[in-house]
């Protein structure tokens, strides 16, 4: 039955014939299973992105005026990264598709690059607060002023969060690569590449939002 | 009668490994979700079993002023174990995880879910939180005292095991969106061919509800209990007051998903019910849409009332008014669903077996649960009655009295199903009316003290209490000996029951086409379906499909 590869068909009263969908094999099921996962995380991120508007319209000035001691460049190298990442990411679903298998592992191995290069990145602007003596419950952090005492601890869990999103793709790019070596994946079957481009977007997605809400809200205007 | 010598998915089975000889291994790493199903059944029960006799212990402690069994720190510790066994472990993984699980591919006409082994997996997610949770108990100084909100700021400073009943509550979470993104594209994918989705029994279209609120308000909670945990281990203030952080933001976040959550937990149970009534009835439901639309409606407007639960954490008056309008609307939806069984229910030719007693029960209690919802959200109403024993009434007459009632019912109506026996009628007829009456001695005391002020998750309380809080007593001692007396029926029944063939209650639906208990992937032919899923002719459903499902031919 289900171990068939030819499709399944039943017939109705007239005599018509309906496909039956077979739940092994089922590629745009996989797809929609992946959207719902995605709406989860959307969620996730909404809720924390819904707490910092509340705390950033309490703490308006505060935040304005910690956010002015994150690196904006760095910041923004890391936007433009991950935004060149994504490019990479989408193209290796196209070399799937087509079936070009040694291009598609080289557009993945140069994605998983950059998403190192980004967390690299990441790792010295967390450092560089850290060595101010910046981080959750330091004293340095609770004698500064309430607001900027909330805007670090939601950077530091918020990038962090992202963070542990961007280690979590590049576990499961390191995981496709070794399918395509397995010839498990092939330009029939993709729905996993498919799905991998589609988180690896909704990652890049949280970032567009994450940067302008932590590094820009200074820009040109406070010091 | 059933062929004895066809297979049941009792038989074989596939399991994550393919074939596995050992017979524990072929259960708890099996990807049939009817064994699963029954995995989820055994747990939960037990879990069941647990948290009731540690209510009858809190029972037993309030049953006269002063300290009879347990401390006051013992006393806390007990209600939150009741409270979180009861809601993360017990009520809302409830109907969707066994009986969504073992029905919805049945009910749709389809082999298995969509991802079988991601349903495997929630199985033993929910296992690892329950595990982690039960843990916390044995270890430092025992079980969360915060109750099962876990209500920011006081679950940041107390010194009980809080992050092991959050990681818990978080990992059981993850479990339920498992569940809810797995039933969804099942009902989007795996359905019948000619089922559209007004073709759908009542049942899936409450799972497809539900689903949605599993999949779009669980990672709220989610991330709120890490915030909480993070918190609690580095300090980041966002609950914090002394580092500005707003506890009120915790309760605004908790409710944003635990409100859906309780229609979460409502929804499958109506679904039950339109499934047995016109069982019962023998005739279709009445307004077969409305009630289909009326879930997704129930769904919808659950995600716009949380506030309601903060009226007297301090809101501002309009946001107040705007709550308590909102979840009026509420009562729009449900009344239509109970309007359509009673019109359903009116001039049939009812047969009183024990799923429909059931029912019959739940649509009194449930009404009483529903209307006191209502008495409690009038604004100036609620400030009397906000945390005390009218709303534990109420949400007993709701939850109880709805919910794992209508669970109760589900476990009569497809007993046949899932064992190919039957139960014996007289005696679970008769723990139905023990239940009945003692959940009714328990709780509805309680809304009169509650009305004149007694607190709850209070530890002791004035002399003038102490009636209500006996017969509650008396009442609570009936309900369990009765839950035992009807676990002990259906037990009875699996040991000693007569077969009883496919289709015991003549039910119109696709899974008492099958044989009882179902073979492994359920359809050796997959039918085609363009019928309406509730359709009697004389008393005797008017389509049947049984050997189109065998032998893959019209007769």
């Amino acid at each position: 039955m289900n171990d068939s590869q030819t499709p399944e068909f039943v017939y109705d009263k007239e005599g018509k014939k309906h496909e039956v969908v077979d739940f092994n094999n089922d590629n745009t099921g996989s797809k929609l299973g992946f959207w719902l996962f995605l709406f989860t995380e959307l969620m996730l991120f909404g809720a924390m992105f819904l707490v910092f508007c509340f705390y950033f319209f309490r703490h308006g000035s505060d935040f304005v005026h910690a956010s002015g001691s994150l690196n904006l460049i760095l910041g923004g190298t890391n936007t433009l990264i991950l935004l060149i990442s994504t490019y990479f990411m989408g193209i290796s679903l196209l070399h799937v598709k087509e079936n070009k298998i040694e291009k598609a592992k080289k557009t993945i191995y140069i994605t998983i690059f950059l998403s190192i290069v980004f967390l690299v990145i990441k790792y010295f602007e967390w450092m560089a607060e850290i060595n101010h003596g910046i981080y959750p419950d330091s004293e340095v952090l609770n004698a500064l002023s309430k607001g900027e005492i909330l805007f670090f601890g939601l950077y530091f869990t918020m990038t962090g969060f992202h963070g542990l999103h961007i280690i979590v793709g590049i576990i499961v790019m390191i995981w496709v690569i070794k399918l395509l070596n397995q010839q498990k994946i092939s330009s029939e079957k993709y729905v996993l590449v498919e799905n991998l481009a589609l988180y690896w977007d909704i990652v890049h997605l949280v970032w567009v939002f994450l940067f302008p809400l932590f590094y820009m809200i200074s820009f040109g205007g406070v010091s | 009668m059933s062929d004895l010598h066809e297979k049941t998915f009792y038989d074989e089975t596939h399991t994550v490994f393919g074939h596995h000889k050992s017979k524990l291994f072929q259960w708890i790493f099996s990807i049939d979700h009817k064994r699963i199903a029954i995995l989820y059944l055994i747990v939960m029960m037990s879990f069941f079993i647990v948290a009731i006799l540690v209510a009858l212990s809190m029972r037993i402690e309030l049953f006269s002023v002063g300290k009879q069994i347990m401390e006051a720190d013992t006393y806390n510790q007990a209600f939150t174990l009741h409270g979180t066994i009861m809601i993360f472990l017990f009520v809302v993984p409830g109907i969707p995880a066994v009986f969504g699980n073992f029905l919805l591919p049945l009910l749709i006409g389809a082999r298995d879910v969509s991802f079988p082994r991601l349903n495997l997996l929630s199985w033993w997610l929910y296992m690892f939180g329950a595990i982690l949770a039960i843990t916390s108990l044995f270890i430092g100084q025992g079980f969360a005292d915060t109750g099962w909100t876990f209500y920011a700021p006081y679950s940041v400073k107390t010194g009980t095991n809080v992050i092991f009943a959050l990681s818990a509550a978080y990992i059981l979470g993850l479990a339920s969106i498992l569940t809810g993104i797995n039933f969804v594209v099942t009902i989007h994918r795996l359905r019948a061919p000619g089922m559209g989705f007004f073709k759908m029994p009542l049942f899936v279209w409450g799972l497809y509800s539900t689903a949605w609120i599993q999949i779009l308000a669980t990672p709220v909670i989610g991330i709120t209990l890490i915030l909480v945990i993070i918190e609690r281990t580095l300090g980041i203030g966002i609950f914090d007051p002394s580092k500005g952080g707003d506890p009120l933001l915790y309760q605004h976040l908790f409710w944003i998903y635990s409100h859906p959550a309780v229609y979460l937990m409502i929804l499958p149970a109506f679904g039950v019910v339109s499934e047995i009534l016109p069982t019962f009835c023998r005739r279709t439901i009445f307004g077969y849409r409305s009630i289909a639309i009326s879930s997704a409606l129930i769904a919808i407007i659950g995600y716009l009332v949380w506030g309601h639960h903060l009226f007297t954490s301090g809101m501002s008056e309009w946001t107040k008014i705007i709550f308590a309008f909102l979840t009026f609307f509420v009562t729009i939806p449900t009344a239509i669903k109970f309007f359509d069984w009673i019109a359903t229910m009116y001039g049939a030719s009812i047969v009183f077996a024990t799923p429909m007693l059931w029912v019959s029960g739940t649509i009194i209690t449930f009404a009483i649960g529903g209307l006191t919802g209502i008495t409690l959200v009038t604004l100036g109403v609620d400030i009397h009655l906000h945390g005390t024993y009218f709303v534990v009434a109420h949400f007993h007459y709701t939850i109880f009295g709805g919910v794992v009632f209508m669970l109760f019912a589900a476990m009569h109506y497809w007993f046949p199903k899932f064992t190919g026996k039957m139960y014996d009628e007289r005696k679970a007829k008769r723990a139905f009316y023990g239940i009945f009456v003692g959940f009714n001695l328990l709780w509805f005391p309680m809304f009169l003290a509650g009305a004149f002020g007694m607190p709850r998750r209070y530890y002791d309380y004035l002399p003038e209490f102490e009636i209500y809080h006996r017969v509650a007593g008396i009442g609570a001692i009936i309900t369990i000996v009765s839950i035992f007396y009807m676990l002990y029926v259906l037990y009875k029944g699996l040991k000693e029951g007569k077969s009883c063939g496919n289709n015991p209650w003549d039910s119109t639906t696709l899974e008492w086409q099958v044989s009882s208990p179902p073979p492994l992937e359920n359809f050796k032919h997959i039918p085609y379906v363009d019928f309406n899923p509730y359709e009697y002719e004389k008393g005797k459903p008017k389509n049947d499909l049984t050997n189109y499902i065998k032998r893959g031919k019209y007769e």
